[in-house]
């Protein structure tokens, strides 16, 4: 059985990224209320996207590394490459929520109406989406080598899948003009604004890491009492 | 006069389920002309040994080498290894002469027909051989699926409980085909949990527990002093 | 004709065998898709929404409902018996394997669709005629993209628990862009469009299937062999 490394230097590092990007978070809400100009526009509601495109970009990194795990997990067989998979995907559903609800939220004041079949929107929909399936799959597999091949295919397929839906809701979308309302509106950001966007994606950054680390690391654990519970 | 070349060699085979293990380091060496009765409790490990011997599952670790150096996973190596298992492998609304024919297609065999209906023939199954094999007995079900294990004529041959179901002079029969099979300079491995079914035309007995072996050797003159000392040998 | 195509249509010419001797899975999906067209019709207000602008969505939901159906069915009889483990077995490439369910399955799909096309026609009243070419045309690049993925994804299914459950979830999202595609398409058709108007998202569905019958065929030995 291939020995696998350490469950607590791995929680333990993990422990210390996420309190590192707790507090990063705190940074970013202090920029975001006290050191950065009220949008002309959208007023206050616009702060929310300091959470909204750094959440999508956390999820964005999850999914991307599931995909990628999860191919090197066909190619070397390498349980932990499953573990880190896992972690991924959970952590990628948590950020993918964070991002569905915040858009919503911005949206009402700014686009007149909670949900809009826009073409990002709808792809982070899809995420979330994936992200369910792949993880209810993983639930429903009993046997550890079967799940880890038959989710590192699922997580294969999702990231090809991916650029697919993205170019039919555009599409979709392109095909229906959408009322002047709902037109998002992307002017060029202030270089106040664009500072707190940036220290905020690196804060996401973080805190991703240090979710996967920790998630990582709990897998390690339950593994290893797995394995000790079968020797006893 | 050295060992004649293993028609299949298994070392250190160990297998897990997650966390549990199945297999704990099993080697076997399968000669021509030598027929292995596997027995154990359940649980011990025997079906995966075989599914293992039989390139269905990779082992966790170690490795299983067939005489010319090829993994039972090769493609090539797959037409020399038949696979009896405790499921029958038949499509329930097909019929016998139909799996056989599918069978055969598979395993890309020249003169199917007659080929079939010899396998359903010897298999005394000539006059049901057009009904679906849902229809069919406990006992012609297991006939059927030992016809198509076997359809392809391997030289190792892996039987998970081949005697299940059959009656008196079926099982008779089979002994018979199979002591002829082994005297062919064929290898056989027949998991039982009925060690006398195979007594007479096995060479060699292993006793598996725990996903070790507890035993393995060359077949003792006595059934009766081996199963004396069974439970012993399971229990250690 | 080289090993591997024969051994491919062996193995879908024995699941057509099986399916016109038992007809469940054909019977049952074709049902299920008529009764989704009913519901469709009873689902609207015919004074406020006319056939038309409610046909292509019709249309293809109850393809895509109806393929789910015929879909789950292609490892059921492989697994019953075992018999997925013969396969596995014989010397066959594993992508020969993928490629006898995935015809099997195709076939079966194409055959509900087949028959669904003319109760659609009778149901909703529209005119096909000169949108024929087109839709039959949209529906075999559509389906061939969602039944390359719906194969694989029910040879893992059927080893999962609750499996008949697992399908749906796992293929609805990589059934988006041949739907979008296939209905935006068809309206068009039926709305007198001529053909050159799509040309952009045929492209899709084409690239769709290319992309994922490659990557399943290829993928397909990592979900069965053990």
């Amino acid at each position: 059985m291939t020995p696998l490394p350490a469950a607590g230097p791995i929680i333990r590092a993990g422990r210390l990224l996420t309190v590192l990007g707790l507090l990063g978070m705190a940074v970013v809400y202090l920029l975001a209320l006290a050191h950065t100009p009220v949008e002309a526009r959208q007023g206050l509601a616009q702060k929310i996207f300091y959470v909204h495109a750094p959440a999508a970009w956390g999820a964005l990194i999850a999914f991307v590394l599931v995909g990628i795990a999860s191919l090197l997990y066909l190619w070397l067989h390498d349980p932990r490459l499953d573990l880190f998979a896992e972690a991924s995907a959970e952590v990628g559903l948590a950020f993918s929520a964070v991002m569905l609800t915040t858009g919503p939220i911005w949206g009402k004041p700014i686009w007149g109406t909670w949900w809009t079949w826009d073409a990002r929107l709808t792809l982070t929909l899809f995420l979330f989406l994936l992200f369910l399936g792949y993880l209810t799959l993983r639930a429903a597999v009993r046997d550890p080598v079967e799940r880890a091949r038959f989710s590192a295919v699922l997580g294969i397929m999702a990231l090809v899948l991916v650029p697919f839906i993205h170019l039919s809701v555009y599409l979709f979308r392109t095909l229906h003009p959408q009322p002047i309302l709902l037109k998002p509106s992307r002017p060029s950001l202030p270089p106040a604004m664009l500072r707190t966007l940036l220290v905020s994606m690196g804060t996401y950054t973080v805190l991703y890491l240090g979710f996967v680390t920790l998630r990582y690391g709990i897998g390690l654990r339950r593994a290893a009492l797995l394995r000790e519970a079968d020797d006893a | 006069m050295p060992p004649e070349a293993p028609l299949l060699e298994a070392r250190g085979i160990t297998r897990a389920f997650g966390a549990q293990r199945a297999l704990r380091g099993v080697d076997l060496r399968l000669g021509p002309g030598e027929a292995v009765a596997v027995a154990g409790p359940n649980g011990a490990g025997k079906t995966t040994l075989l599914r293992i011997l039989a390139g269905l599952m990779r082992p966790t670790t170690g490795e299983v080498r067939l005489a010319d150096g090829r993994t039972p996973r090769d493609p090539a190596a797959r037409r020399r290894v038949g696979l009896l298992s405790h499921q029958s492998f038949l499509y329930d609304d097909l019929t016998a002469r139909e799996n056989l024919h599918f069978t055969g297609r598979l395993y890309g065999l020249g003169d199917l027909a007659a080929r079939a209906s010899r396998a359903l023939e010897e298999a005394g199954l000539a006059a049901r051989a057009d009904d679906p094999v849902r229809q069919l007995s406990r006992g012609m079900l297991q006939r059927v699926a030992i016809a198509r294990a076997l359809l392809h004529e391997p030289d190792i041959l892996l039987l998970d409980e081949p005697f299940t179901g059959l009656d008196v002079p079926s099982a008779a029969r089979l002994r018979g085909f199979l002591a002829a099979q082994r005297a062919a300079g064929r290898g056989l491995v027949i998991v039982t949990h009925h060690l006398a079914e195979a007594w007479g035309f096995a060479t060699h007995v292993g006793v598996l527990a725990r996903g070790q072996w507890a035993q393995l050797g060359p077949r003792p003159a006595s059934l009766e002093e081996f199963l004396a000392g069974y439970q012993e040998l399971v229990d250690a | 004709m080289p090993e591997a195509v024969r051994s491919a249509l062996a193995i879908a010419g024995k699941d057509l065998r099986l399916e016109f001797r038992t007809r469940t899975g054909l019977l049952s999906a074709f049902v299920f898709a008529v009764l989704t067209l009913l519901v469709f019709n009873f689902s609207r207000d015919q004074s406020l929404i006319s056939t038309t602008d409610l046909a292509p969505s019709a249309l293809w939901i109850t393809v895509a409902f109806g393929a789910v159906v015929a879909m789950n069915r292609a490892f059921i009889i492989e697994k019953e018996q075992g018999a997925i483990d013969a396969l596995l077995l014989a010397p066959v490439p594993r992508g020969a394997i993928y490629w006898g369910k995935f015809l099997a399955n195709l076939a079966f799909v194409g055959l509900v669709e087949a028959l669904t096309l003319p109760l659609f026609v009778l149901f909703f009243n529209v005119p096909l005629g000169p949108a024929l070419p087109g839709v039959v045309l949209t529906l075999v690049l559509a389906t061939i993209g969602f039944v390359a993925v719906g194969t694989i994804l029910s040879a893992m299914v059927v080893r999962t628990r609750f499996a008949e459950l697992m399908l749906p979830v796992l293929i609805l999202p990589f059934m988006v862009p041949p739907l979008i595609g296939a209905v935006q398409v068809t309206a068009r058709l039926l709305g007198g469009r001529p053909l050159t108007e799509v040309l952009g998202w045929l492209r899709l569905l084409g690239t769709y299937d290319v992309v994922f019958v490659t990557l399943c065929t290829l993928a397909f030995s990592a979900v069965v062999d053990e």
